[in-house]
């Protein structure tokens, strides 16, 4: 719902702005400063959109590899033990997280040399509040890994701890599901 | 806390002995709802590349279902909503509802979307 009104807000004001910078269209004196392009770099967050798609995938390995620890055979092969690791998974699930939210903070530095704050314009105002909002629930997410990363080092994660990996496996997914629909809705509709 | 988690396996197993608990996607169904995933990605950005797609009417409601699909399989898959208890599935989904029909309802209301002809 927090995140349903946070787009909804986006769109309403989307094309309300009397000043640039403006997400899709160029901009010029007098609306802007200096004459700009339009701001939104699509090549950049299509990456940390493939990024986050990726860690999706490495968390439910993750998962996986919590669930079927007491299967592991005697003498595994190279690939089992990888596809087993769920130290590894659970790390770059957490490593995939911080270079997405590393390419939000390379976004947000970029806009505001631009000339775009959180107090530029309405575009400005909701972009930076809707993903500013989600980069907050990836960090908490990134966290939560870090804290299970911990536990895995410290006392092993196993099948009996299934259920924990899960729940913060649905966290993660639901932070790539709001991504899914903010990536459409804000970056791709002109 | 050995106490806390061996009755949550217990949990677990219950639930999956009367049904209610499935298993998941294998390694291999991941390895393919990724490379679906990162396919419509790439399809999606290329769409917004093409400046006469963009200027159809098309473009807007095709966007919507790529990423309306994109989302419905990270549901069904990652989050293993397609192999759960109807019961999660329910109460996935209609919250999922009360938040997309809040969002049209706020559209509306600040004229964002309108019904029929403007006098």
């Amino acid at each position: 719902m927090l995140f349903a009104s946070l787009i909804s807000t986006y769109l309403i004001y989307k094309g309300r702005s009397v000043v640039g910078p403006f997400p899709h269209e160029a901009c010029a004196p007098p609306l802007c400063a200096t004459a700009l392009p339009a701001i939104l770099n699509i090549p950049i967050t299509s990456q940390s959109t493939f990024v986050l798609l990726m860690s999706s995938l490495s968390m439910v390995l993750a998962l996986a590899a919590v669930e079927s620890k007491d299967k592991m055979p005697a003498n595994p092969t190279f690939s089992e033990k990888i596809l087993g690791s769920s130290k590894l998974w659970l790390f770059m699930t957490a490593l995939l997280g911080t270079t997405f939210l590393g390419y939000q903070a390379f976004e947000f530095t970029s806009f505001v040399h631009e000339g775009l704050t959180i107090r530029t314009n309405l575009f400005g105002s909701s972009f930076f509040t809707l993903t500013g909002f989600h980069g907050a629930h990836v960090t908490a997410g990134v966290l939560w890994l870090l804290t299970l990363l911990a536990i895995d080092f410290k006392r092993g994660l196993g099948p009996k701890d299934a259920l924990i990996v899960d729940i913060s496996a649905l966290y993660w997914h639901f932070v790539d599901v709001v991504w899914i629909a903010i990536f459409t809705l804000v970056y791709l509709i002109k | 806390m050995a106490d806390h988690h061996s009755h949550e396996h217990e949990g677990h197993a219950d639930l999956k002995a009367m049904g209610e608990v499935h298993e998941h996607p294998t390694w291999k169904q991941y390895k393919w709802v990724a490379l679906i995933l990162t396919l419509i990605t790439v399809a999606e950005v290329w769409a917004y590349y093409i400046p006469w797609f963009v200027a159809s009417r098309a473009f807007v409601p095709l966007l919507l279902i790529m990423s309306a699909v994109k989302f419905a399989i990270v549901v069904m898959f990652y989050m293993h909503l397609k192999y759960d208890h109807k019961l999660f599935r329910a109460l996935f989904t209609g919250p999922l509802i009360i938040a997309i029909s809040t969002i049209i309802a706020l559209l509306f209301l600040f004229s964002k979307l309108s019904v029929g002809a403007h006098a």
